[in-house]
């Protein structure tokens, strides 16, 4: 009786979570691949074919054979949609590059900083993590537009004539900036963990036998570090390719970013099949980074199991 | 390394907090500006402060979304506890795989893919949108989030306390509540910080989910920020900033002194 009940408890705690998940994140998947075969149409909801189960089977069949590539074909056609593809992989590719440049130097510093001084260290790079993203992409427009700070301070000191701006906002490079300031945490955080677990007598020894430090740290520290920028270039490169709301609030007209197409698809196009198929590639073109970081993750953890 | 913090390390993490904190600490100063300039100081004021409780679409929205985050929170905090357990207690079962990887899936999905395909589905089961699909699109994400952070507690834990539990006769919900639960309560909590903070983050998602009478504080932000800069702007993000560093801080002190007194309990133990 009492292994009975065991077994229904251990269902039930295994169950609630495993249907959620299903009914809201794997089901709704499905339906955006569903939509991404239909066509637009002026109707509510604004595509066909829709399934309704009162037609049974002949009209699931009937369904089917509604169903078409030419969303996919249509964002081959539209080039478009291939260059902000390839943007996105190109802006969140440099803003990786240069968020591993910015935050080396500061896991570093923070791992060779007294060790009564790291908590606090580690929850001052954690505290803007849990400050609204939207806050902080708002906080660089201020600075960055033409009569933002930046101007006041650059005209101030006499770089900039009293006549000139910057023209930083609405470009790429505020898109850059925007970035890797948002994502800088996730970068500095593996870096961190990586290179604090490192043993400092090695790098004593490298020197005792006469290494130079900087030789030392491409030799020693670097090397075993590596596990640290993987995460760290993986856990910004992934959600940058798909960013909105930096695009969007940073960057200019000319900026292409995936997630802002799919957004102007399905808000100002209304076209809700096409933005479906978006979506579906921005995940197939993810799925390569994402098993690779799984990879990497898994090999990491055998390694300090064994 | 007994040499010290060298001026490289220094000037790194200098720069770098700069870097990270500037920003913020820009904004919240203009937030008390007293002209409707935000790059020009003309004063110290407080007036955007009460403009903004007199803001009656911002205080509305301001409601909704402090709703929205602790039910949210709250739903996800079990669910994604329940995950953990799942996950690190249950071993093998039928469809693991798919299990563990619809828990780890959101935490790297795009946030326009998981506010699309959720609105899709709403509109296929023609459910009404409003504060309640926004609750159900929140609790999807966030429930992952708290799983990692439960999980990563639950793997440190020492199972034998439960198994003497259970071998004494103590049955297993019994166990869970009376052993389990308390050790593992910080993560918990913390996780539902984590799911409480991102559910009042969230503008993308909230966006595709949302419906007539549910509008929230981000996607009132976000409009008004395409407009432009304005101190009100400035003045609400300083409150939410605010509510954060003390709820984060808070959380982290708390910790600390469960851990003081934790080894202080065990040295008592070990003197016997």
């Amino acid at each position: 009786m009492a292994a009975h009940q065991d077994r229904a408890g251990r269902r039930l705690v295994i169950l609630v979570p495993y249907l959620w998940l299903l009914v809201f994140f794997l089901v709704p998947f499905l339906i955006v691949v569903k939509i991404s075969l239909s066509q637009i149409a002026i109707s509510m909801p604004p595509y066909i074919p829709t399934f309704s189960l009162a037609e049974g089977w002949a009209g699931l069949v009937d369904a089917f054979r509604q169903f078409s590539f030419d969303n996919y074909l249509w964002l081959t056609e539209d080039d478009l949609y291939i260059r902000s593809y390839l943007s996105s992989l190109w802006i969140a590719l440099v803003s990786t590059l240069i968020a591993l440049l910015v935050g080396y130097p500061i896991a570093y510093g923070m791992a060779r900083a007294p060790s009564h001084w790291r908590p606090t260290l580690l929850m001052l790079v954690i505290l803007p993590f849990w400050t609204s993203f939207l806050i902080r992409v708002y906080a660089w427009i201020g600075i960055l537009k033409p009569e933002g700070l930046l101007t006041v301070i650059l005209q101030t000191v006499g770089l900039l004539s009293p006549d000139e701006q910057v023209r930083i906002l609405n470009t790429n490079t505020a898109v850059y900036i925007g970035i890797v300031y948002s994502y800088l945490p996730f970068m500095v955080l593996p870096l961190y963990s990586a290179l604090e677990k490192m043993d400092g007598s090695l790098l004593e020894a490298a020197e005792d036998l006469g290494c130079h430090p900087l030789k030392a740290f491409w030799v020693i520290t670097f090397p075993l570090s590596i596990p640290g920028v993987v995460a760290g270039c993986f856990l910004v490169f992934i959600p940058a390719v798909g960013e909105f709301v930096i695009p969007d609030l940073l960057g200019g007209s000319q900026t292409l970013m995936i997630g802002k197409t799919l957004w102007a698809e399905f808000f100002s196009n209304r076209d809700w099949p096409v933005s479906s198929a978006v979506a579906v590639i921005l995940l197939l073109v993810l799925i390569v980074p994402i098993v690779a970081f799984q990879r990497a993750q898994q090999r990491a953890h055998e390694r300090e199991a064994g | 390394m007994n040499r010290g913090p060298s001026w490289f390390n220094i000037s790194s993490i200098v720069l770098g907090f700069a870097f990270l904190y500037l920003p913020i600490v820009i904004l919240v100063i203009f937030s008390f500006n007293e002209s409707r300039l935000v790059t020009v100081w003309a004063g110290f004021s407080t007036k955007w402060y009460g403009e903004l409780f007199r803001n009656q679409g911002l205080m509305d929205a301001a409601w909704v979304t402090a709703r929205v985050a602790f039910v949210s929170a709250s739903i996800a905090t079990v669910l994604g506890t329940l995950a953990a357990i799942t996950l690190v207690r249950f071993g093998r079962f039928h469809g693991r795989t798919l299990f563990s990887g619809m828990v780890y899936a959101p935490l790297v999905m795009p946030e326009v893919i998981t506010g699309l395909s959720l609105l899709l589905l709403f509109v296929a089961i023609n459910f009404d949108r409003g504060f309640w699909t926004v609750v159900i699109a929140h609790i999807t994400f966030s429930m992952c989030f708290v799983a990692v952070v439960v999980q990563s507690r639950l793997v440190t834990f020492d199972t034998s306390v439960e198994e003497a539990a259970m071998d004494l006769g103590c049955p297993p919900a019994k166990t869970f509540f009376v052993i389990t639960l308390p050790i593992i309560l910080p993560a918990v909590i913390s996780g539902w910080m984590l799911a409480f903070t991102l559910s009042l983050d969230d503008l993308v998602i909230a966006s595709f989910t949302t419906g007539p009478g549910a509008t929230t504080l981000p996607m009132k932000i976000y409009s008004q920020v395409r407009l432009g800069v304005t101190p009100e702007i400035n003045a609400v993000c300083t409150i939410l900033i605010a509510l954060v560093t003390i709820g984060v801080v808070t959380a982290s002190l708390i910790t600390k002194h469960q851990e003081v007194e934790r080894k202080r309990a065990e040295a008592a133990a070990v003197q016997g």
